[in-house]
């Protein structure tokens, strides 16, 4: 990947930052999912800056990737991208939350606003991603589905299944982005559950998998630059932190869902500012 | 619609009954209907889908034991165009996976036709687990999904035609087995929420839908008999419920009956008395159906008898409240 490229990954990256902390803010009581957002930054970056297929000002095109936020909770990082590409408008980020809105804690469907699905129930993704991906077969369209999973989402048996249709059905179009950050709503998922050999399960579902440093866009580049194997689906391992980016919420769990003061605004906005992140 | 309704025909689908029947007709809509796909769980033999499966394998998905999956593909299928229908055992189509037709066919109104064979009674020498006598209860809280109980085989074959055509997802509840009763002998015009005057009669009215339609049919005769009219109308759609057909029988009915194949709690007579409430009037109204219990299991015939759903049993039930 070029200079350029990692630069313009990187300053979408920090844009997005700077627009889930905004609007974490403006959530105020109602308080938002912070720490899962971040851990999912960078591959967001990655795919809406540079990786996927999607046309300025036309979310509905035919021909564009499919994104699915399969942890729906995460959808910070999700507006702040597709407003990135122009399909949310920044004004309207500041309605998060807020009464009447198009933009809740968790995604509703609106494809006039690239958001694909309604999510939030957890495990629900993938099913819909092995949907789209035979349709995109079927119509033989070479167009990629993208589903970010949280590890902790791994508790529901409904990710089994898919995991097993996805096989079955050879949808080599899926990439399955694992947000591996050790964390879930009340504890680690070691002490919840104990997903922590996710790489080996999915490998003995069948799946292509590999795993990799989540926030590092060259290894999420280098990743995407491979060729991959045929007839399988691509799993993702990425091995993040959840919270990333900023002192008071890496690998704090408290960040899990949090109100964000002005004093902390005001403070991450400086670390965006001077750390460069 | 391309499938002949005829005396031979109807004869067929009796026998064969309604599961069959409607994996059968799959065969001939699926010519139609070219972006049709059925999704099933390990059932394509229980839903009448095996020539289905093999000779139209681009239009069918086994997803395996799985229900829940099933759901969300299907709805990542319809999101890109294709009309989708899924089918297993009642209780797997919508109890098992209730939350994900929530989401995806409710909230995000992806539209999937969802078909619950051998609901209601009919399998309850294997007990309660294959029984289902809440399904539509369950569903008539999600906003979005049209419910509808065919009375007989012909009107699988509309209901299922009905439901293709429709934008809106619905669930068709099968209920009886094979030689199923025929309650209609001839083509008439199915419409999605409108009801069917079967008998017309001046004393009581009796809705009814499933197999229970052919048992109230018997009993509206008995009930003749003994000097009592009684209307019996089939209300195939349970959901968007019929209001107008429930009114017209207020209007000039002494008693009102809802008969089912189902829990009365949820169903059919709650449907029908939340809708009678909205009007300012006092007729009497008699609700059979399960009484919110699970009864020791077996044969059709002993649980309809059991919980009162033959036509005699339907016919005591009806004179015992006249008489009260």
């Amino acid at each position: 990947m070029s200079k350029i490229k990692k630069d313009q990954i990187l300053s979408f990256s920090k844009s997005l930052k700077k627009k889930i902390l905004k609007m974490a803010y403006v959530a105020g009581a109602h308080s938002s999912h912070f720490g899962g957002a971040l851990s999912i930054v960078d591959i967001v970056s990655f795919l809406f800056c540079s990786h996927m297929k999607i046309t300025k000002g036309d979310p509905l095109n035919m021909n564009r990737d499919r994104f699915i936020l399969s942890k729906g909770h995460a959808c910070l990082a999700y507006y702040a991208a597709l407003c990135e590409v122009g399909f949310i408008k920044e004004k309207d980020l500041e309605t998060f939350e807020l009464d009447g809105s198009d933009l809740l804690g968790h995604p509703v469907m609106n494809r006039k606003l690239g958001i694909e699905f309604s999510n939030g129930s957890l495990g629900m993704g993938l099913s819909l991603a092995i949907g789209v991906a035979i349709a995109l077969k079927k119509k033989k369209k070479d167009n990629k589905v993208f589903v970010i999973l949280g590890d902790g989402e791994s508790n529901e048996g409904s990710v089994w299944e898919a995991s097993m249709a996805a096989v079955k059905f050879e949808l080599d179009n899926i990439f399955l982005l694992v947000d591996k950050n050790n964390f879930q709503q009340t504890g680690s998922t070691n002490e919840i559950m104990q997903p922590n050999d996710l790489h080996d399960k999915w490998k003995s579902f069948g799946w292509s998998v590999e795993s990799i440093d989540g926030h590092n866009i060259d290894e999420i580049a280098d990743y995407f630059s491979k060729p991959k194997v045929l007839k399988k689906p691509n799993a993702l391992i990425m091995n993040t932190i959840k919270g990333k980016g900023f002192s008071f919420s890496e690998n704090n769990n408290d960040w899990h869902h949090a109100v964000l003061s002005k004093k902390l605004y005001e403070e991450a906005i400086n670390e965006l500012e001077n750390n460069g992140n | 619609m391309a499938i002949e309704i005829n005396d031979r025909n109807l004869k067929i689908w009796s026998t064969i009954g309604p599961r069959a029947t409607f994996g059968t007709s799959a065969l001939e809509f699926v010519k139609e209907y070219k972006d049709l796909m059925i999704i099933t769980c390990d059932v394509s033999t229980s839903a009448g889908l095996d020539r289905f499966r093999k000779t139209y394998s681009e239009n069918y998905l086994d997803l395996g034991i799985a229900e829940q999956n099933m759901i969300g593909v299907a709805a990542g299928l319809a999101s890109e165009g294709y009309n989708v229908v899924t089918t297993t055992f009642a209780p797997f189509q919508v109890a098992r996976c209730c939350e994900h037709i929530k989401v995806n066919a409710g909230y995000m109104k992806q539209k999937i036709s969802m078909v619950g064979i051998a609901s209601g009674l009919i399998l309850g020498n294997l007990g309660y687990t294959h029984c289902c006598i809440e399904d539509i209860g369950i569903l008539r809280s999600i906003p979005n999904i049209q419910i509808i109980s065919p009375a007989d085989c012909l009107e699988t074959i509309k209901a299922f035609e009905a439901c293709l055509k429709s934008d809106t997802s619905s669930y068709i509840r099968l209920t009886g087995g094979s030689n199923n009763p025929i309650v209609y002998q001839k083509d008439y015009n199915f419409r999605i929420g409108k009801s069917v005057k079967i008998i017309d009669g001046s004393d009581i009215s009796i809705f009814c839908n499933g197999a229970m339609v052919s048992e109230c049919i018997k009993a509206s005769k008995i009930l003749g008999d003994k000097k009592i009219k009684a209307s019996v109308i089939n209300m195939h759609t349970v959901k968007p419920i019929d209001e107008e057909a429930i009114f017209n029988e207020l209007k000039k009915s002494k008693l009102i009956v809802s008969v089912e194949e189902h829990n009365i709690i949820g169903g059919l007579g709650s449907a029908i008395s939340e809708c009678i409430v909205k009007f300012k009037n006092s007729t009497p109204m008699l609700k059979i159906g399960i009484d919110d219990y699970y009864s020791k299991g077996g044969s059709y015939n002993y649980l309809k008898d059991l919980y009162g759903l033959t036509a005699e049993k339907i016919v005591d039930s009806i004179e015992n409240k006249i008489n009260e």
